[in-house]
Formats: structure tokens, sequence, C-alpha cells
């Protein structure tokens, strides 16, 4: 499935995730961000870019746990800044895969 | 590994711990299940030729191959990291304050599930709530069959209509796996157990018995069963060898742990997306035997771990569910061990299945801690299994 963001047309997968996370641009982030109603701000930048850091350097889509030891931001944070499931949409916006459940 | 090597190498368990407890068994402790043979001493789990050195270990130095203990220091050549994990209620803001252990309760250790039986026999009516703090958790299907459990429980004691259950999760359903989530999201509205997802706890209020989501969300209770945040041993986070768990960054498919030489991983303290069960640790420990063989002979550990989880699920008066599933392949219908015969049947319900639960209790200190060759594959078949998805019981 493709979509186009910020001028760019980019291939998202059934759930709105980026299918390449080399193809994100703060553009792209931006426009998803608008969609997911986010207004965002500093401090959302922070959250996102530091999942991306986290992504390239892990591999992995990191859980709220992780965001908030390397950010230094509080878990409760996360969720002021992007209600209802912020792991994901934070995951989204970074155009990173959508963060895995361990089971 | 003592089998596999000569007498020029020593193997050595470093284990403060006296007792070795079953842990399948907890499940079954808060509705009245008894404690026989849930525990055995340490010393009667390892075999002769493997030395148990009865100790607490303080740090792990991979630069010198040492380890620091309380009583002394220890070197070795291979080292494996199999220190499982441990609940952490301490994580969680006031749920060790007032009410713990009184109408706030844990069943992942013995302590925890004897408490809770007090509680469970004393309960006539009211709300229980069933929450996973965060993932990931040992044996996640653990909390559902408490649930299962549960209805069964109450019903026999004629309170079931007073009695409201609730499974608060921080996942989007019953299960991570769709056909299983699916599967098993049907059977809790079958048992009329409510579901309130997504609900990510930050804190509980004991004196008021309310449990508070990080999105604003309060559940009252009468009786909350926890399952706690769960963390590595607190060593690896001494040693700083874990992630922001004290779980080891672990390599997926050989179980080296990431960035250190001869240094490996097992069970719960990996940081591995497979499922923290026994089973898991069970089929890994076969596969780096063979691994570390290798590495002994000078050849490279191969890429054999697909991430092979079997797990019973108790569904309640008397049947179980049976799971087959690794990393690529969510659980699926079918049968096992022996493909199309079973006896065993997979994500469905049979009352096969709980005696086959109830008999790995037997088995566990008969055939799997002693490492007696059983007609498992440590990695996942997909002999036997059916691709469409079927109905949820059979």
């Amino acid at each position: 499935m493709e979509t186009n963001y910020a001028g760019e047309t980019v291939a998202v997968n059934e759930d709105g995730f980026l299918a390449d996370p080399s193809k994100w641009t703060p553009a792209i982030g931006g426009a998803i961000a608008v969609e997911l109603g986010v207004a965002m701000s500093p401090q959302h930048w922070t959250a996102v870019n530091t999942a991306r850091e986290e992504f390239v350097g892990a591999g992995a889509s990191p859980g709220l746990r992780r965001l908030a030891k390397k950010s230094g931001m509080p878990i409760k944070a996360f969720y002021d800044l992007f209600p209802d499931g912020p792991a994901k949409k934070i995951a989204r916006i970074a155009g990173i895969p959508k963060p895995k459940s361990c089971l | 590994m003592r089998r596999r090597l000569g007498s020029d190498w020593r193997v050595a368990v470093v284990d403060p711990d006296v007792d070795h407890l079953y842990q399948p068994g907890l499940l079954f402790l808060p509705f009245g299940g008894s404690e026989k043979g849930m525990v055995r001493p340490r010393v009667r789990t390892l075999m002769r030729g493997v030395d148990w050195i009865r100790d607490r270990v303080v740090t792990v130095d991979p630069a010198t191959q040492s380890i620091k203990l309380e009583a002394g220091d220890l070197r070795y050549d291979l080292l494996v990291i199999a220190s499982g994990s441990r609940i952490r209620p301490d994580l969680t803001e006031g749920l060790t304050g007032k009410g713990w252990r009184e109408s706030a309760f844990d069943f992942y250790t013995l302590d925890g599930a004897r408490a809770l039986r007090e509680a469970m026999a004393r309960m006539r009516g009211g709300r229980v709530v069933v929450n996973i703090v965060e993932m990931p958790i040992k044996c996640p299907v653990a909390p559902l069959e408490f649930l299962f459990l549960a209805d069964e429980f109450f019903t026999r004691a004629g309170v079931r209509s007073g009695v409201e259950l609730v499974y608060a999760t921080p996942l989007d359903g019953a299960f991570t796996r769709p056909l299983a989530s699916r599967t098993l999201g049907h059977l809790l509205s079958q048992k009329k157990i409510r579901v309130e997802s997504e609900f990510a706890a930050s804190s509980v209020d004991g004196e008021a018995k309310k449990l508070v989501s990080y999105d604003g969300r309060t559940l009252d209770y009468d009786l909350l069963v926890s399952i706690p945040t769960h963390s590595g041993a607190e060593f690896l986070e001494t040693s700083g060898l874990g992630d922001e768990l004290a779980f080891v960054p672990t390599n997926k498919l050989t179980l080296a742990a990431k960035g250190l030489a001869n240094v490996f991983v097992l069970g719960d303290a990996t940081d591995l997306p497979s499922s923290k069960a026994g089973s898991v640790a069970h089929f890994q420990a076969e596969l780096l035997a063979e691994n570390l063989t290798r590495l002994i002979a000078g050849k490279a550990p191969e890429p054999t771990f697909d991430g092979h989880a079997n797990c019973f699920i108790e569904t309640g008066f008397g049947k179980a569910m049976l799971i087959d599933f690794n990393y690529e392949t969510e659980p699926l219908p079918g049968r096992y061990p022996m493909p199309g015969i079973g006896p065993l049947t997979l994500l469905g319900e049979s009352r096969l299945n709980h005696l086959g639960k109830k008999a790995f209790h037997w088995l566990y200190w008969n055939g799997l801690l002693p490492a007696r060759p059983l007609p498992l594959g440590a990695r996942m078949s997909m002999a036997g299994k059916r691709l469409a998805p079927a109905g949820a019981t059979t």
C-alpha cells in the first residue's frame, strides 16, 4: 500500500507504519503526526528521535521503559504527549516498525 | 555439558538457593492445590560430576573472565548466564504499600501464591482484577489460566454470579499472536471475563483499592492479582550487562551474549522476543549444549535457535489447550507431538491436554531436570499443524 506524506510517495503496511524506515524524513514524520492529531513540540521530537536512535542501535523499536531510560523523560510523559497508545504512535511518527510485545 | 565434556573440564553451577521450586505448580495453589512435590533440594537436581557452588554472584567481569561471589572469586572459560527473571512489585508505585498480600497479591512466588490461596478461600463476592503490569513476564499465558481457573473455582463455590472477573492487560488483546488471541479472546467472553485492554498500570492505591493506568483509567478491585514487572538478576544490573530491565542483550539465533566473548545466555535472562517459559529454556539448553560443544572444538556456534515455545493453557473444568510456536510461526491448530495423531490437541481445548499438563509435573522432575532424552524437537516443526484457522474449541 502506498500513501503520500509531505509530497513523498512511501509504502506503508496495513497499520500505517512505514514499510521502509530508511525512507523516513522529519517532514514525513511531521505529516504522520498531523494525521494522528499530534501537535509536535520539541519534547515530542525528543521522544521520536530517541526512538529512531534506539531502532538504529538495537534493531528493534523500543518500548516505553527503554525510551524513558534513554531520553530521561518519565513514562507518564509519553502518555501525556501521545495519548492512546504512545509506544505505537511514537513508532509510527518515527517511521519504524510497530513495537513487538515479547511473548 | 557434563556428559559431553571430558574430565579436563569442570562444570559448576553457582546458585545460592538450597531449594528448587516447580514454578508451573504455583498456578494451582491459589485454588487450593496441593504443595506436594513443589520443592526439591537443589542438590538432588544436579547430576554427579557437576559442582554446586552455593553462593551469590555479586558481579561478572567478562574482560577478565571472572566472577565475584559473596565469599570468593571464580574464573571461567565459558559462562552461561541462566539467572532467570524475578518479579519486581517495588517498581509499581503503591503496589507493595497498604493492602499488599491482604487485598493485592502475586502468584509468581510461593509466599504470594500461599497468601492468595487464603484470600481466594474467603472471597464470596466482588471484583477480582488480574493485571499484567508490563511485558515481558514469565509464562505469559499464566494470567489467562488464572482467570479460567478462577471462573471454575467461583462457579464450584456457587458464588460466580456475584464475582466479576476483569483482565487488565497492556496488550491490545488476549495474546499477541493473532489466531491465539482470537481463540483465547473468544474463551474469555464465553466465560464472561471482562477484558480491559491496553491498560498500562502506573500505580496502586491500596487504601482505596484502586488500580490506575498511565492514561488515567481507574479500576476498583476487591482482590487484585498482580503480575508485576519482571527484571533480570541484580548482578546483571550491577555488572552493567543488562538492558533497562536487566535482561541480557542476546543473539536470537546463537544465544551468545552480544558483544561479550565466551558468554552465552539461557532462559528468562535473555532479552529475546521468545517466551519466558520453561519449555523455551529447555529447547535452548539442548541447542546451546551443541553450540558450546562446537565452540570447544574450535568451530563457530550455529544459528540454530528458532524461538520455539510450547505451553499448556489450563482453560478450566478439567480442560486445557496446547500451543506450539516460534519467532516466525504463530500458534496454529493441529496435533502434537505426532502429526495427525497427537494425542495432544493444538490451539483447541481437550481433557487430554489437561492430563498432559498434570503429568508434566512428574516429567519435570524425572525427565527434564535429569536431561533424559524426550521425543520433543528443540526446533519447531510444521508437521501436524493446519494453516487454515479452525474453530475455537474441539
